[in-house]
C-alpha cells in the first residue's frame, strides 16, 4: 500500500498564504502515557496552526517525539516533528523520517540537540553523527527518492522542513556563527525557521533587519517562551544560552501576585511588537497551554 | 608512531584551486616513517604543484612540526617567503596542522589525512587534538579540528548553546567553533564556513587489523632482515 502524504500541511499553508502564523510546543512526558499531550493540545485546537513536538528536549529521557506527533495528527492537528541528532546515527534519522512519512508526518524540524551531559542521562553516550545542516541534506536526498548510501527509495517521502536560529546570541563570533549556519540549512533545504525565546523586541527587530540585508527570505517565527515567574526568568538568565530576560519584565513579576495575567500581558506585547517584522510565533508555554489562547488572541 | 596518508590528489588541487603562491612544510617526524615524508617526497610534490601552474616559494621540512617552539625557530630564516605565500601545505598529522596554524596566520592546507596513533604517540602525547578521522579538513576551519574541539563533533557550524563564547557542556571550555570563527577573521578567510562538510565516513577510521593489534612500530616479530 502507498501512503498519501498531503501535499500541503495546515502550518505550510498558513505559512504559504501570507497569513500571521502560530506554532505552540509540547514537550512529551517522562512515562508511557498520552493523555497530558492530548489535553494540552486539545487547548491549542483553535489557535495553534503547528504543533512541535519536542525530542527529548534539554536531553531528558521521555516518550518519543514521533509517537506524540502521530496522537496529533490523530486528534486532526497538525504536527511539527522535532527530530535531533543526539540520540540517532544516520541509519536511524533516515528511518524515523521514512516512518514519520508514512504515518502522514510532513512538518519536520531538524535540531542538532543539547548535549547529553546536561540531562538526566548524563552517562549515555552523545551519537551526532550527522549535525544539523547536514541532517537538512540527508532529508533532501530522501525527497529525491534516495538514501544517504545512493540506494534508491520505494516511494519518496515529502516534508515541510524548518530549522532553528538563535537571535540572541551574546557575542560577535556566536551571532555571526548563528547568521552562517542559518543561510547553509537554508542552501539544504530549510523552509521555515522558529527561533530562540526572545524578550526584548529590540533584539528581534535587529536581527530581522540583519536578515533582509542578507536576503534571506525564507519565514521566521519568533519564538516566545511564556514566562510564568521572576525566579524563571533568573534561572533562564543564568543558564539558558541565548535567552535574556530585561531588568523590566522581571520588575513586572515581581512587582505582582497574579503571575498568570502578568505572563498573559507580557507575552502579548511581546507578540503585537514583533508582529510586523516576522511570519509568525512560536510559543512554548511549558504547561501553561491553556493560556495560549488568550495569549495569541490579538494577533490572529 | 602517528600515521598518515596521503590526501588524493585532486583534493589537494581543489583546495588550491584559488591559490597561486605556496610553501610547502614537512614533519620530520612521523610521516618520515610511514612514508608520507621526507626530502624525496616533499621534491615530488614541489614539482606536482608546479605542473599544476603554481609557484613554490619554498619547501622546509621540520623534525617535529607538532612542536610550535620548533617551528617558530626553524622559519625565521624563511619568513619572506612564507609571508609571500597565499598558504602553506604541511604534510604532517592533525597536530603539525594545528600547530603551524597557530604559527602562521595563513590557511594551513592538510596534505595528509591522519589515520591512526598507530600505538605509539611519537612526540605527541594524547590524542585530545586530532580523532585521526583520515579526512583532514583543518584548512577550512582555521586550523582548529571541529572533531575534537566541539564536543559535538559538528562540521557545519556552532550550535546554540554557547554562552559568552563558552560551550554548553563546559563553562570553562571555549567554544571551539568559535575559536574558528575567530581564526578565520584573522586571516581573512571567513569565506571557507560557507563550504557545506558531508556527514564523516566512519570506514576511513577503522585501522587496518595489523595496527589494530600492535602498532606498526611495536615489537611484534616482523620481517626482520
Amino acid at each position: 500500500m502507498t501512503i498519501e502524504t498531503a501535499k500541503e500541511s495546515k502550518f505550510e499553508k498558513t505559512l504559504n498564504s501570507g497569513k500571521f502564523a502560530v506554532t505552540c510546543e509540547i514537550g512529551p512526558p517522562k512515562g508511557a502515557d498520552i493523555e497530558e499531550i492530548k489535553e494540552a493540545a486539545e487547548h491549542l485546537r483553535d489557535v495553534a496552526d503547528g504543533i512541535n513536538i519536542t525530542d527529548l528536549q534539554s536531553s531528558v529521557m521521555r516518550l518519543g517525539s514521533l509517537t506524540a506527533c502521530h496522537f496529533i495528527k490523530q486528534m486532526g492537528l497538525d504536527p511539527i516533528f522535532q527530530i535531533t541528532c543526539r540520540d540517532r546515527n544516520r541509519l536511524a534519522l533516515q528511518s524515523d523520517l521514512l516512518s514519520a512519512s508514512v504515518l502522514g508526518i510532513r512538518n519536520v524540524l531538524a535540531l542538532t540537540g543539547d548535549y547529553t551531559t546536561i540531562g538526566d542521562h548524563p552517562q549515555a553516550e552523545p551519537v551526532f553523527d550527522l549535525d544539523s545542516v547536514q541532517l537538512l541534506w540527508a532529508i533532501k536526498k530522501l525527497e529525491e527518492g534516495f538514501d544517504l548510501s545512493g540506494k534508491e527509495l520505494t516511494q519518496k517521502p515529502s516534508f515541510f522542513k524548518g530549522a532553528v536560529v538563535n537571535p540572541g546570541a551574546d557575542t560577535e563570533a556566536s551571532y555571526e556563527l548563528q547568521i552562517i549556519k542559518m543561510k547553509k540549512k537554508i542552501d539544504q533545504g530549510a523552509q521555515f525557521f522558529q527561533t530562540q525565546a526572545i524578550y526584548d523586541a529590540e533584539v528581534f527587530k535587529r536581527f530581522m533587519e540583519r536578515i533582509h540585508s542578507e536576503n534571506i527570505d525564507v519565514p521566521i517565527l519568533a519564538g516566545i517562551i511564556l514566562l510564568k515567574s521572576e525566579k524563571m526568568a533568573n534561572y533562564m538568565n543564568k543558564f539558558v544560552p541565548g535567552v535574556f530576560v530585561p531588568e523590566s519584565i522581571i520588575k513586572k513579576m515581581e512587582g505582582t501576585d497574579d503571575k498568570v495575567s502578568m505572563c498573559i500581558e507580557i507575552a502579548s506585547k511581546l507578540i503585537e511588537e514583533v508582529k510586523p517584522y516576522c511570519a509568525g510565533v512560536h510559543i512554548q508555554a511549558l504547561g501553561w497551554e491553556k493560556h495560549v489562547p488568550v495569549v495569541v488572541k490579538d494577533s490572529r | 608512531m602517528i600515521l598518515t596518508e596521503f590526501k588524493p590528489l585532486e583534493e589537494l588541487i581543489e583546495k588550491l584551486e584559488d591559490e597561486k603562491k605556496i610553501f610547502i612544510m614537512g614533519c620530520g617526524g612521523c610521516p618520515e616513517g610511514a612514508d608520507t615524508g621526507g626530502t624525496e617526497v616533499l621534491a615530488d610534490f614541489k614539482e606536482k604543484l608546479e605542473k599544476e601552474g603554481k609557484t613554490v616559494t619554498g619547501v622546509i621540512e621540520i623534525d617535529f612540526l607538532c612542536q610550535k617552539a620548533l617551528i617558530r625557530s626553524r622559519i625565521k630564516p624563511r619568513l619572506e617567503q612564507i609571508k609571500d605565500s597565499d598558504s602553506i601545505l604541511v604534510f604532517s598529522c592533525g597536530i603539525g596542522v594545528q600547530a603551524v596554524s597557530v604559527v602562521i596566520d595563513k590557511i594551513c592546507h592538510p596534505a595528509l589525512n591522519t589515520t591512526t596513533f598507530g600505538g605509539i604517540t611519537g612526540m605527541w602525547q594524547g590524542t585530545e587534538r586530532c580523532d585521526t578521522c583520515s579526512d583532514c579538513i583543518l584548512d577550512y576551519t582555521g586550523g582548529i579540528c571541529p572533531y575534537t574541539a566541539c564536543p559535538k563533533k559538528l562540521l557545519n557550524g556552532a550550535c546554540a548553546g554557547q554562552s559568552n563564547d563558552k560551550c554548553e557542556t563546559d563553562p570553562e571550555r571555549e567554544c571551539g567553533w568559535v575559536q574558528i570563527y575567530n581564526n578565520l577573521k584573522r586571516t581573512g578567510n571567513l569565506d571557507k564556513l560557507k563550504k557545506f562538510i558531508p556527514p564523516r565516513d566512519y570506514t576511513k577510521t577503522l585501522p587496518p587489523a595489523a595496527l589494530r593489534k600492535s602498532g606498526l612500530w611495536a615489537l611484534d616479530e616482523e620481517d626482520a632482515v
